[in-house]
């Protein structure tokens, strides 16, 4: 290219992927293949669907050693783990389930249904999308290296000080945590910068801001819920890393240090954190149940805005975790009554899913009783929060397994269910291929039993005054039959699991082929092929409504149609449409980067980075400093070829 | 440990609310479930999920739910509002000024206790065991020497957390005699399992000739076998423990002057018979492992000696 183009007006086509068009689109997108082409990848699809697996990944590894933990718990006085083994396996699973599967599985739905929901080519920001997954990974096993040691985190996921300070955890554990959850946040914050520029730029023409699916909403609002909340968290960390190895006194009591600093900084990133792995769930339970309902979704507007008010209201209830603490009562009443009122934006979720439900004619699929499941699993969450929020009942539930049954509730009612929904309901657009139906309806319900029975006796253990986080307990006190009973319901809810994952296998392989929309739903993505192809969209589609692949059967008006065949080809390299942040209109030719070694070597670099911080090796330090620099400069280099078009 | 039931003004309005707030959880969880079930059977359909038809025709629609839902909800949910907080302000503090008042230490894994008394000779140090008079409310003053713990009989009242660097104060009253079970709530490390403690609310008299055994210093004895047993426990156990009227002046471990009188050892472990006792200070890290107490490499006559002097602690 002699002269660098600055204006072009896009061309107008109709094409499909059988198009001759569509041939030079897929060159222009398709990587290099082999393992190169994988290592350099920046596909949005790509990247999505290593997201969901890696996620699933360390689903299992927190669900052994939560097998682990049950089998010590079933019996008073068991012996089959020591304290210290314990305590390592509880931290380790609320760690992995929390950081590395709760929210890296919401990202791989978002990453891979972000631009087919929005009617894009790719994440506005691909190879930042990269360095995401690559450092998310990283950041993972960094996590664990201290495991096989028997040297792993062990102060449970919030951490407390002083117990996590070096005079009363010498060894490297604390440390593994502190760093761990550093880069973990760098990962969580660029990928959350992507979404954020993504929706307020890649949005098809004609989808307005209140066009966009509610996962859209739900991913938008974790994502700047993380970009406030995400900082407290990573200082913390990295104040409680200084204090340890450095001789600050942050957190440390006998110079004057504050304990009650740490909690404050904690609980301010993780409730957030809480709606940030809730919200884009309850997203997908709103676009899936809609097409098993046949009808839209019931107060669209309301729940987008619940959706919001949600996570504006989450950032003002931290102290909820603390109301055994000694803060004033006129304090914890405030954030008691923001808890509180947290009910009303829940409740117009629910009510929006019944009575999408009951104006609709349900049909009876796998990811239809998953989502039906969620609604009864979010409300019994919902109404022990509610319990939790009022703080003198929490001063007797707080520090029982009346919380830990609460917190299960939300994290496997309100993220698992949906997510296993939303894998059955979107499975065949990812691989082309249908789940097995009948083995998903055992599977549902071997995962709703089995939970149920496993997790609802928490609640009364707790009211029987069962604290948490014991690794044993007396037989006297009469909690043994409840624990076993425990113990065996979370080894059905397993089962089930495992049931779910036979299916992704068997599927993957001899699954119905699906076509393009084998539930006849509404949205964008389910208007491209099964699986789609690398550029997504043969022609950048034009949106009329919410549901435009539903146009004609809800009564719109003719001449103000969505458009899928016909639209904007660009098909000069990577490019896709860039519009206007409210209203989506066609503003600029967006040039999209060629594949690139530049995020994942820079993800590398930073995990060094962080083992020689761990090390105290400076060297090791510096260098991946020159190395960081280095990738970052190749990244940035500014290329004429990546500016943007006007048209 | 239960508090389905409490005994105390400091529990029972907590109780009522748990209680109250519960049932309009179970009654809203109840609804919903039977409205769901409704609705998934009222129009169910068995035609295949790609049949065109739509339930509706148009987008809109169904809002009634919604509005009536949220503003059902809302009325319920400001009622319990008002309720949280009329009960909060009444558990906060004490219906009278409490007569008595407790300096509870906490450290891991063991709680230590310090009864103050505006007249220093009243004033004594014990463990792990709590004695309170019926009826009367007694103020709790919460320190720790080391990470976070939190104080917690549940059949009392709520827990508050005991954090190093701050004193935090909560108060408790029993209506009835009886032994009501504790047990720290926050994670403070390997043995938070193990960090139990007893309240036993004694009537007044009882609380009263409690506390004066409490205030005697143990004798001198006589007896050359308990003497010799002091002279073990001078060498082995005298660094961390107190026992008060001996040289024994430890403040590491529990203050064991009155060793005998308390129903458990190693902070609610197992009840105080001779057997457990032995083999806790044979071998506390078999039973406690990371307990801060080491096993001793003490031998049999002179393990039958210290327990000759213990015997004598009552």
């Amino acid at each position: 290219m002699s002269e660098v183009e600055t204006f072009r007006a896009p061309i107008i086509a109709r094409a499909s992927d059988r198009s001759p068009s569509s041939q030079i689109l897929k060159s222009n997108w398709e990587g290099a293949g082999g393992v190169a082409g994988w290592l350099s990848s920046v596909d949005h699809k790509e990247i999505g669907k290593r997201y969901l697996v890696t996620a699933f990944l360390f689903l299992i590894i927190g669900g052994l050693e939560a097998a682990v933990m049950r089998a010590q718990l079933a019996q008073p006085n068991e012996h089959l783990l020591t304290p210290e083994q314990y305590n390592q396996l509880f931290t380790m699973h609320g760690v992995t389930m929390i950081f590395l599967y709760a929210l890296p599985v919401l990202s791989g739905f978002s990453n891979y249904l972000w631009p087919l929901l929005l009617g894009s080519r790719d994440m506005a920001f691909p190879r930042l999308n990269a360095l995401s997954y690559w450092v998310f990974l990283f950041a993972g096993i960094f996590l664990y290296v201290s495991f096989p040691l028997g040297k792993a985190p062990d102060d449970g996921w919030f951490n407390y000080v002083p117990y996590a300070s070096r005079a009363y955890n010498p060894g490297p554990n604390i440390d593994v945590y502190a760093l761990g959850m550093v880069l973990l946040g760098i990962s969580t914050t660029v990928g959350s910068i992507n979404f954020i520029v993504t929706l307020l730029r890649m949005r098809a023409p004609g989808m307005s801001i209140n066009r966009v699916p509610i996962l859209i909403w739900g991913t938008l609002t974790a994502s700047v819920g993380n970009l406030f909340a995400v900082p407290a968290v990573s200082l913390a960390f990295f104040m409680l890393w200084m204090d340890r190895q450095f001789g600050t006194h942050f957190f440390d009591v006998s110079a004057g240090g504050q304990p009650l600093l740490w909690q404050h900084l904690f609980w301010m990133f993780g409730h957030p954190w809480v709606y940030a792995i809730v919200l884009p769930a309850m997203g997908i339970v709103s676009d899936g149940l809609p097409t098993f309902c046949r009808r839209p979704l019931v107060g669209y507007t309301p729940v987008a805005l619940a959706t919001v008010a949600t996570m504006a209201l989450g950032f003002g209830v931290w102290v909820h975790h603390m109301f055994a603490t000694g803060l004033p009562v006129i304090a914890m009443s405030y954030f008691s009554a923001a808890s509180m009122i947290i009910v009303i934006p829940s409740s117009v979720a629910v009510f929006s899913w019944v009575a999408t439900i009951w104006t609709g004619r349900p049909v009876f699929t796998s990811a239809f009783l998953f989502f039906v499941g969620f609604v009864i699993l979010f409300v019994i969450g919902g109404v022990s929060g509610f319990m939790t929020a009022a703080v003198p009942v929490d001063l007797q539930l707080t520090h029982t397994y009346f919380v830990v049954a609460h917190l299960h509730y939300v994290i496997i009612g309100i993220n698992v269910f949906p997510v296993v929904g939303g894998i059955f309901y979107w499975f065949p657009k990812i691989t082309g291929r249908l789940m097995n139906e009948a083995l998903g309806k055992w599977s549902f319900w071997v995962m709703f039993i089995g939970f149920n029975v496993g997790f609802f006796p928490m609640h009364i253990l707790g009211i029987a005054g069962m604290p948490r986080r014991i690794y044993t307990y007396p037989e006297y006190l009469g909690w043994g039959p409840l624990n076993l009973i425990v113990t065996l319901g979370s080894y059905l809810f397993a089962i089930g699991v495992l049931l779910f994952f036979l299916n992704v296998f068997v599927s993957l392989k001899r699954g119905k082929r699906a076509g393009d929309n084998p539930w006849d739903a509404a949205s964008l993505e389910w208007s491209t092929s099964s699986p789609p192809p690398v550029y997504n969209f043969a022609v950048i589609p034009t949106v009329a409504s919410r549901y435009p692949l539903w146009e004609g059967r809800l009564n719109q008006s003719d001449d103000d149609r969505s458009s899928m065949q016909e639209g904007f080809l660009l098909d000069k390299g990577r490019e896709t449409m860039g519009t206007t942040s409210l209203d989506a209109e066609p503003d600029v030719i967006l040039k999209m980067p060629p594949d690139a070694y530049s995020p994942l070597v820079l993800a590398l670099a930073l995990a060094v980075l962080f083992i020689g911080a761990l090390l105290h090796s400076w060297w090791l330090l510096g260098a991946s400093l020159v190395v960081i620099l280095l990738a970052s400069t190749s990244w940035l280099w500014p290329q004429r070829s990546l500016s943007q078009i006007e048209t | 440990m239960s508090y389905w039931h409490t005994y105390g003004p400091a529990g029972d309005p907590i109780t009522k609310l748990g209680w109250g707030l519960g049932i309009v959880s179970i009654v809203v969880t109840v609804v919903i479930a039977v409205m769901l079930l409704g609705g998934l059977f009222r129009r169910r359909t068995k035609r295949a999920p790609d049949d065109a038809q739509l339930a509706v025709s148009r987008e809109g629609g169904g809002m009634g739910w919604i509005y009536v839902g949220v503003g059902v909800s809302t009325v319920i949910l400001i009622i319990c509002m008002g309720w949280t907080l009329v009960t909060s302000a009444s558990v906060s503090h004490p219906p009278s000024t409490p007569a008595l008042t407790v300096q509870v230490t906490a450290s891991q894994w063991w709680w230590s206790l310090r009864y103050t008394s505006d007249d220093m000779s009243r004033t004594f140090i014990t463990a792990n065991e709590i004695h309170i008079p019926v009826g009367q409310p007694v103020r709790f003053e919460l320190a720790s020497v080391d990470v976070i713990h939190s104080f917690w009989v549940p059949q009392l009242g709520g827990k508050m957390d005991v954090i190093p660097g701050q004193t935090n104060v909560t108060w408790l009253q029993a209506d009835k005699p009886g032994v009501y079970r504790g047990q720290c709530a926050v994670f403070c490390g390997a043995e938070h399992a193990l960090m139990a403690l007893e309240v036993i609310a004694d009537t007044p008299r009882d609380f009263r000739a409690w506390q004066d055994d409490q205030l005697r210093e143990t004798p001198i004895s006589s007896s050359a076998t308990v003497r010799a047993g002091q002279k073990v426990f001078q060498a082995h156990c005298a660094a961390c423990h107190t026992i008060r009227g001996s040289d024994a002046a430890g403040i590491v471990g529990p203050d064991l002057t009155h060793l005998m009188s308390r129903r458990t050892l190693a902070a609610g472990l197992f009840p105080n018979t001779q057997g457990n006792l032995a083999g806790w200070i044979a071998a506390p890290q078999g039973l406690k492992p990371g307990a801060q107490m080491p096993d001793h490499l003490v031998s049999g006559t002179d393990l039958t000696a210290v327990l000759g002097y213990l015997n004598t602690l009552q």
